[in-house]
């Protein structure tokens, strides 16, 4: 579904991914790890094309993305919930989402998605009216996904959603996630909580200083000891 | 006291026109993060063609709105075609330097070939009804009071039509965030294409206001660039009912101050507004 093959990457001179190759089938979910200024970000801005890559490919469903401009990606089926989140502070939740449905992909679906961002987070449906910007990060996280699955999306990538986020909501984020995915979204995941994440995906890919360090199965990675010193700390390795 | 009460009257009459002028502005600049300094070219230009609109189709003068702000809102579109879309491809702080070179290079253009066309002259659009009604003791020119309230109305309709337009909610998004814009699928050239369209339509319907209520002549355009700077400081971004509020604010402190003071003082109550907002409060008194 997304293939990406010998991506280069830049911020002007300084080189971010260096021939990273990677790709998420349908109804897959993935994750991708690393450490900070790994490049993880920069490869999703790239795949959302916020972000003009140096080199390589970036093929969705068969189509090359590289020519495309970040909105009409959205229009393709390939959402990103960015970090930070990015909401419009200013706005209703209601607005938000309601501005997820603009392309024309989703505007026929604007109904649907509504009843599926409600059903999945009811909280939201109560602080329909409310300033996103008066809400906690955990609520401001569910109407980010919220917001990115009202563009209909058939591939879902997410940008750190735990981020400063409560473990109970954490949790509950996760617990959409594959929701959204057994509805048949593809999901690709990147998280620096290591433990959901792996708990979460059916693969992984490793990415450090810009390269693919590891791949595999998700089960596969959570037993590698490389993974688990550099991930999930020094009590993890001694257990 | 009632020479003070009618000037104040006279300063809330212009004010409503500064707001409009300055609703314009605001808008270009918060949602493509452009300084156009020549919005009160524009807003000249607006003058000139409400002003021929009149004379040569014998339009009544607030008639006239309906044409020239079709012609502005296609003006914008050319102008943005032509010149503001090529700034706005830039990352914002270039943007800011380079839409100064821009406004500038247009401004001197713009005023050079309306005193080619229409010589130096200052017009001003004669008006069939006149008169002032009286209140309270205030006399209140007709003229100038529906100047007022069109420029009301027409704040009022841009606000509904960024609140509830399919297109306004996008251009808000987009001056919030143009990136998470994108990420919903906006076409933020589209926004920007639509929010300088919008802008230079309240330009020309501003220009037309100023040409009926008062006067135009190609150096106006400075003057008004300035006050609606100074409004757009004062009121804040954001909301276009503070830029309207803020405009009034201006008009009627310029008022107070040349009834205290003696009216060279008018011009400089702004410009001390200016930097008293920018150190109280920078993002001015209605800004998000």
């Amino acid at each position: 579904m997304l293939e990406i093959r010998d991506l280069d990457a830049a911020y002007g001179d300084i080189r971010v991914l260096s021939g990273v190759t990677l790709s998420v089938g349908p109804g897959e979910i993935v994750a991708l790890l690393g450490p900070n200024g790994a490049g993880k970000t920069t490869l999703l801005n790239s795949i959302a094309g916020l972000l003009r890559p140096r080199a390589g490919a970036i093929r969705f469903e068969g189509e090359d993305l590289g020519a495309l401009h970040a909105h009409l990606i959205v229009e393709r089926g390939l959402a990103l919930v960015p970090e930070g989140r990015r909401l419009f502070g200013g706005m209703t939740v209601g607005e938000n989402l309601e501005l997820g449905a603009f392309a024309p992909r989703a505007r026929p679906t604007k109904a649907a998605g509504f009843e599926r961002v409600y059903g999945l987070f009811p909280d939201l449906y109560q602080r329909r009216r409310q300033l996103v910007r008066s809400l906690s990060g955990g609520q401001q996280q569910m109407v980010a996904v919220g917001r990115a699955l009202m563009t209909n999306p058939r591939l879902l990538m997410l940008d750190e959603p735990s981020l400063g986020i409560a473990p109970r909501l954490v949790r509950s984020i996760m617990a959409s996630l594959a929701e959204i995915n057994r509805a048949g979204v593809a999901v690709f995941l990147v998280e620096q909580n290591v433990q959901a994440a792996l708990g979460l995906a059916h693969r992984a890919y490793v990415l450090e200083a810009g390269r693919i360090a590891g791949h595999g199965a998700a089960a596969d990675l959570l037993r590698d000891p490389h993974v688990r010193r550099a991930y999930l700390g020094p009590l993890a390795v001694r257990e | 006291m009632s020479i003070l009460a009618q000037q104040l009257v006279l300063g809330l009459l212009i004010g409503g026109l500064y707001g409009l002028a300055a609703a314009g502005l605001s808008l270009v600049f918060g949602v493509l993060k452009v300084l156009n300094v020549a919005h009160g070219e524009l807003i000249m230009l607006g003058g000139y063609a409400a002003f021929w609109t009149v004379a040569l189709l014998g339009l009544d003068p607030f008639v006239s709105l309906l044409v020239v702000v079709p012609l502005s809102l296609l003006l914008g579109v050319g102008l943005y075609w032509g010149l503001f879309g090529f700034v706005v491809r830039a990352d914002e702080e270039t943007r800011i330097k380079n839409s100064l070179l821009i406004g500038f290079g247009l401004g001197l253009a713009l005023h050079a070939l309306a005193v080619l066309l229409w010589t130096a002259d200052e017009r001003s659009i004669v008006t069939p009804y006149g008169g002032s009604i009286t209140l309270a003791g205030l006399s209140i020119p007709i003229v100038r009071l529906a100047s007022l309230l069109i420029a009301l109305a027409l704040i009022g309709g841009l606000h509904l039509l960024l609140a509830r337009w399919r297109w306004g909610k996008a251009i808000r998004a987009t001056a919030e965030d143009w990136q998470a814009a994108l990420l919903t699928g906006i076409d933020v050239r589209r926004a920007y294409l639509l929010a300088f369209a919008i802008g230079t339509g309240l330009a020309g319907a501003a220009g037309t206001l100023v040409s009926i209520g008062y006067s135009t002549s190609p150096s106006i355009g400075l003057e008004w660039t300035l006050k609606a700077l100074i409004v757009v400081v004062l009121a804040g971004l954001g909301s276009m009912l503070g830029t309207f509020v803020g405009g009034l604010v201006l008009g009627v402190a310029e008022a107070a101050s040349a009834a205290a003071f003696g009216g060279p003082y008018r011009e400089v109550v702004g410009l001390v507004l200016f930097v008293v907002v920018l150190v109280v409060r920078p993002r001015g008194l209605f800004g998000r």
